[in-house]
């Protein structure tokens, strides 16, 4: 079963290709690795799957339709969801509101007549404990660390419940103890059947976690398959080190 | 007594706008220039009910909030679409347009001249022709609007609000039309506004397009500067301190040919001194 599918994606910035007709297959219930030297396309590509650009071209398959147009509102009711590379938390908004956003209802009419309930407090809550900031629970996520407002992130994440998650290198100023934390989280989501998609640039961790790892360049794919396999890969090696 | 009794009317009414306005700007984000025009919307559509129609205040009152949403609602499907500054500038162009049909439509406005002679409310027999007993009512009505404000605040709806001030984009990944939210709390506003028009209107008796030019979207903007973006109470303390200011200025004894004049002077003076050395405001939890 795949989770998501693209056939020649492709997203370009002024001429210039960031995903270029990029087809891939993404399994589901997998810690999928994505890697790639920096500014080949890993972001936008998740940019693009996320509805915040839009595609200049190509299909994407999640959930049973095809799709040339994805919305960024539409993403959530496909169970999909996303951290920041370049962390996007509400800042001026309490910890607890931050997660509590992905948890409480999302249309005008519901909210209007909605306060966070006990259950659902409860449930961010126990996310918030999940990532180890229930000590700041009522603090303002601009008041948190880089590290905090990663972690932050990553719960806002966990709360939707959604299947398929994309992680866009959340291990990035986090502390040894927090990365490894980090990583318990995704082999649980793992566990739970959900779809990780990882995008790292720390090996030792690729190799630790994923399943299967796709390996861009330049908005291609460049080559995949398991960690061994693609890190022993000459050609890899060649776009990670620019010899 | 009376001149206190007026005071505190004209304070009502100003809270009523900034508690509005403070639900776009200060919970929302969006910097909408455009308040004066539904306060203006609300004024004429109650002082043309009252007088032309004979109507009464109450159900005019009603028609007045939902006329300036009709219209609210109109400009905020276009409006809603944009976002920080080219917000600013749309709901600008608003404020210019609604400004100049109330001066230019005189037929039904009788533009520059004005609406005299608007009747005060009236109730089973009850008229609110004394200032005490308009107080009254406005404070009934100031109440029923900070306590619909601070439950929309305290909902879901209202942490949506917040989000979307803080990244309208990230929040649409999690599910939220953020469009659909903008639109919401720009009508919702735009009828409270149009309360304290109707309310204004037939307290004054009289009406005429100056009051509800951009200076006056400015002035209110102002008020919840002052009283701190984001909260409620600040919007409150703003208008009870812009409108009570003037009387201080007149103890420290300004002549009254230069009163006026001075008043601008000290507001500005003021705002600057703030946002120097409290950015947040008054009461607020955050800067613009
Ligand atoms: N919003 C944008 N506008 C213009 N160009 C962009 C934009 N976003 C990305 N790009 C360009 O697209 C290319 C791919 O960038 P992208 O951020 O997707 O790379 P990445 O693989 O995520 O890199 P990194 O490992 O550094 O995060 C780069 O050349 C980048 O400059
Ligand atoms: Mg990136």
């Amino acid at each position: 079963m795949n989770a998501i599918t693209t056939e020649r994606l492709r997203k370009t910035f002024g001429g210039v290709a960031a995903v270029d007709d990029l087809s891939i297959v993404i399994q589901k219930g997998k810690i999928i690795g994505i890697i790639g030297p920096n500014g080949s396309g890993k972001t936008t590509l998740t940019n693009v799957l996320t509805g915040i650009h839009r595609m200049d071209g190509g299909v994407v398959v999640v959930g049973k339709k095809e799709r040339t147009r994805i919305k960024s509102c539409e993403v959530f009711g496909l169970g999909l969801t996303r951290t920041f590379q370049n962390v996007r938390v509400f800042e001026q908004v309490s910890v607890l509101d931050n997660v509590l956003i992905a948890i409480t209802k999302k249309g005008v009419l519901g909210s209007l007549f909605e306060r966070a309930s006990a259950a659902q407090i409860q449930n961010a809550d126990a996310v918030l404990a999940r990532v180890g900031l229930t000590e700041k629970r009522d603090a303002l996520a601009a008041e948190l660390s880089y590290g905090q407002r990663k972690l932050l992130e990553i719960a806002r994440a966990l709360a939707t419940d959604a299947e398929i998650i994309l992680f866009d290198e959340p291990y990035a100023g986090l502390f040894p103890e927090m990365v490894k934390r980090v990583s318990g989280i995704m082999q649980e989501l793992k566990a739970e059947g959900k779809t990780v998609i990882l995008i790292e640039h720390d090996m030792a961790l690729i190799r630790e976690l994923c399943d299967h790892v796709l390996v861009m360049d330049a908005g291609k794919l460049l080559a995949e398959g398991t960690p061994e396999a693609v890190l022993s890969n000459p050609s890899v090696i060649e776009a990670y080190l620019g010899v | 007594m009376e001149y206190f009794l007026h005071l505190a009317i004209l304070f009502s009414i100003f809270a009523i706008l900034a508690i509005s306005l403070q639900l776009i700007v200060g919970y929302t984000g969006l910097l909408s220039v455009a308040h004066a025009g539904f306060y203006g919307i609300g004024a004429y559509i109650v002082a043309l009910l009252l007088k032309n129609a004979g109507m009464n205040f109450f159900p005019a009152l009603l028609l007045g909030a939902l006329g300036s949403m009709l219209v609210a609602f109109l400009i905020g499907i276009v409006l809603s679409r944009f976002r920080d500054d080219y917000y600013a500038l749309g709901s600008l162009g608003f404020g210019v347009i609604a400004f100049s049909i109330l001066l230019n439509w005189q037929e039904l406005t009788r533009g520059p001249l004005g609406i005299p002679g608007i009747p005060r409310p009236e109730l089973f027999g009850f008229e609110f022709s004394s200032n005490l007993s308009y107080l009254l009512l406005s404070f009934i009505l100031l109440g029923a609007v900070y306590a619909f404000s601070r439950f929309l605040t305290l909902s879901s709806f209202g942490r949506a609000l917040q989000a979307i001030r803080e990244d309208e984009e990230a929040l649409s990944v999690f599910g939220y039309r953020t469009s659909w939210f903008k639109l919401a709390v720009f009508v919702i506003g735009a009828g409270m506004a149009g309360i304290a028009g109707g309310l204004f209107a037939s307290y004054i008796t009289y009406i005429d397009p100056g009051s509800f030019n951009v200076t006056e979207s400015i002035f209110i903007l102002s008020l919840i500067i002052l009283g701190g973006l984001g909260s409620l109470r600040g919007a409150v303390v703003g208008a009870l301190v812009l409108i009570l200011l003037p009387e201080a200025l007149r103890f420290v004894g300004f002549t009254p040919d230069i009163a006026a004049q001075m008043r601008q002077v000290v507001y500005g003076v003021l705002l600057i001194v703030l946002m120097l050395y409290r950015p947040q405001g008054l009461m607020g939890k955050y800067k613009l």
